[in-house]
């Protein structure tokens, strides 16, 4: 009986979770406008997405910020880890709780002081907020993740490494980046997929004209109710994120 | 030249409150192989570490090869270290593991697959078969080989290991030990060794340092440490001893089981431990005749294989005597029976006065 009720209860769960997205999926084929029924299958709104210009621009937008921030909080997180775990310099803990902080504020009023800060420094809002933003946030992603892999390293390796002859940055690009690469590359991916999708922060800090994804799908199904051309964006990009989450699980395997 | 090659003057290193090294002076000859040996805790790595350079001292000089080290980093001194992990390098192969440190030294490729193949045959190992393998298929006995092979090929002035047998099994590390020294003689290098085994630097070592509370207790080749222990801390931890406690007279300790004859002088009435090896101690028949005779009640009788250790109680101290097994006398041990047991002056380790 027990055994029943959890899995009924765990179906449900599931169901919940899986269908929404099934429904977009299976909708984003519908060869009708209407959402209500299934018509015949057809690829016309793959099509239509092709062809229109805010979605390609604001993919271009969402794919820019996206690679940059990740390639910045790629390089800042890992040398913050490095310093953090490696260095004897004073004033480490208090780096570590200052990087971990922005994972646990609530984003939303992390962007609304992000906001505040760019109206009094009198920035322009647009790209360069929404990077600077993102990047902030992103770092300390980076950080956990890169001090962990850092945390169960060998450290006589490394030693190893200098007794060898090579001085501290050979050891580094010879020895120690190679072995945190499974680590790095999860980081970057990671990254990437918080800054991709990406709404809360986007929406407070970008200005006129700069619209990302999330945006553009966000402001499309609030006006006329989820269109089909955005069930397939949306399709794309759930498959997209499925890539780089089978990509993840598989780093996150070999690395155990 | 000078005949030391790694010489330490004063070294104090200190972790909090804790003293590492206390005060340590040391000197390395050439081409020996020198053993730290110490229980954990006595500030051996961290000594070892020091003459690499992983460590900076407090205070002191680090001198190899006279030159004087102590504030040069690792990559810039001669040396070579074997780990206590091995830390070979696990995204590489065998081959690029021991080409590491010649790839920094700028030799041309040619010479570098010339060392390397002659350093793994140097370690009984076929190039053929293991150079291009990764660490994580070889067995612990040959990621060991490929550790001193990597260390060594450089041809550093001074080879640094720490403890680098203690995660192989019994048999392995018996017949690793005697390829290190076979190694150190074909090579000529100066080793140093720090282990908390005993035997590994009995077996191993020319000369041997013991370590204590991070300090050195004393200096001296396996057999003058174990025949002539300078402490009681050496005598108790190389080999075992008997300690019995009693006041220096002229020419004899006296206990409260009796006087016990030395050779050693002491001035008179000091308190001394006197420490006897449980092989020089003579039992039943073999005992009568000797300078110092006691009866004794054997409590009991362990069988080692190629000795006997009896243990037997003199005045309710208990005391420890190996007899090899197939000494005539040892048929007649029973337990819980009276016997005798002897020896002579001179045959006890040492005797060590007692700080009031």
């Amino acid at each position: 009986m027990r055994d029943r009720i959890l899995a009924f209860f765990s179906a449900l769960v599931y169901a919940f979770l899986y269908i929404p997205i099934i429904i977009v999926i299976v909708f984003s084929f519908n060869s009708s406008k209407m959402l209500g029924q299934f018509t015949g299958f057809s690829l016309k709104w793959y099509d239509v997405l092709l062809g229109d210009r805010v979605v390609w621009n604001a993919f271009y937008n969402s794919l820019n910020i996206a690679l940059v921030t990740t390639l910045v909080s790629l390089f800042l997180g890992t040398l913050a880890a490095y310093g953090v775990i490696r260095l004897d310099v004073g004033g480490k803990s208090a780096v570590d709780g200052l990087l971990y902080i922005p994972i646990i504020i609530p984003e939303i009023a992390e962007s609304l002081s992000l906001l505040l800060f760019y109206k009094f420094a009198g920035y322009q809002l647009g790209w360069l907020t929404v990077l600077l933003g993102h990047i902030a946030f992103d770092i300390s992603f980076v950080y956990v993740i890169i001090k962990a892999r850092l945390a169960g390293f060998n450290r006589s390796i490394e030693e190893a490494s200098l007794t060898l002859g090579a001085n501290e940055v050979q050891t580094f690009v010879k020895i120690t980046l190679p072995l945190s690469m499974p680590g790095i590359t999860a980081a970057a991916l990671i990254a990437f997929t918080l800054s991709f999708d990406d709404f809360i922060k986007t929406a407070f800090t970008t200005g006129p004209g700069f619209q990302t994804l999330p945006l553009v799908i966000w402001s499309q199904s609030a006006r006329g109710g989820v269109g089909p051309e955005i069930n397939a964006l949306t399709s794309i990009i759930i498959a997209f994120s499925m890539i780089l989450a089978y990509i993840y699980t598989k780093l996150a395997s070999e690395r155990s | 030249m000078s005949s030391d090659m790694v010489v330490l003057k004063n070294v104090v290193k200190r972790f909090g409150n804790i003293v590492a090294s206390n005060g340590i002076n040391m000197n390395v000859r050439r081409n020996e192989f020198f053993s730290i040996l110490g229980p954990s805790g006595s500030g051996k790595t961290t000594l070892l570490r020091i003459i690499a350079g992983l460590e900076r001292p407090d205070k002191g000089r680090v001198i190899i090869n006279e030159d004087d080290v102590t504030n040069i980093p690792p990559y810039k001194r001669s040396i070579g270290m074997v780990f206590q992990n091995l830390a070979l390098f696990p995204h590489m192969t065998v081959y690029n593991n021991i080409a590491y440190g010649l790839r920094l030294r700028n030799l041309t490729e040619d010479e570098i697959g010339f060392k390397v193949k002659e350093s793994l045959r140097l370690m009984r190992m076929s190039p053929e078969v293991f150079a291009n393998r990764k660490p994580s298929h070889l067995s612990g006995g040959q990621k060991q080989r490929v550790a001193i092979a990597r260390a060594l090929v450089t041809q550093p002035a001074v080879l640094l290991l720490d403890e680098p047998l203690g995660a192989l099994d019994l048999k392995i590390r018996q017949h690793m030990m005697l390829e290190l020294k076979r190694i150190q003689r074909t090579v000529g290098t100066t080793f140093i060794y720090v282990t908390h085994d005993q035997g590994e630097a009995l077996v191993m070592s020319d000369r041997i340092a013991i370590m204590h509370e991070g300090k050195i207790e004393q200096v001296g080749s396996p057999r003058e440490v174990y025949e002539k222990p300078r402490t009681k801390f050496v005598a108790n931890f190389i080999g075992e001893a008997n300690f019995f406690e009693g006041v220096m007279r002229e020419g004899f300790v006296e206990t409260n089981f009796g006087k016990i004859k030395v050779k050693e002088e002491i001035p008179a009435s000091r308190k001394v431990i006197v420490s006897l090896r449980p092989e020089r101690i003579r039992i039943g028949n073999a005992a009568v005749g000797s300078e110092n005779m006691f009866k004794v009640k054997i409590i009991d009788l362990i069988y080692r294989g190629d000795t006997l250790i009896v243990i037997a109680s003199l005045e309710g101290i208990e005391i420890k005597i190996s007899v090899p097994a197939i000494h005539p006398e040892v048929m007649r041990l029973e337990r819980d029976k009276d016997t005798w047991i002897g020896w002579n002056s001179g045959d006890e380790a040492g005797i060590f006065e007692l700080e009031d």
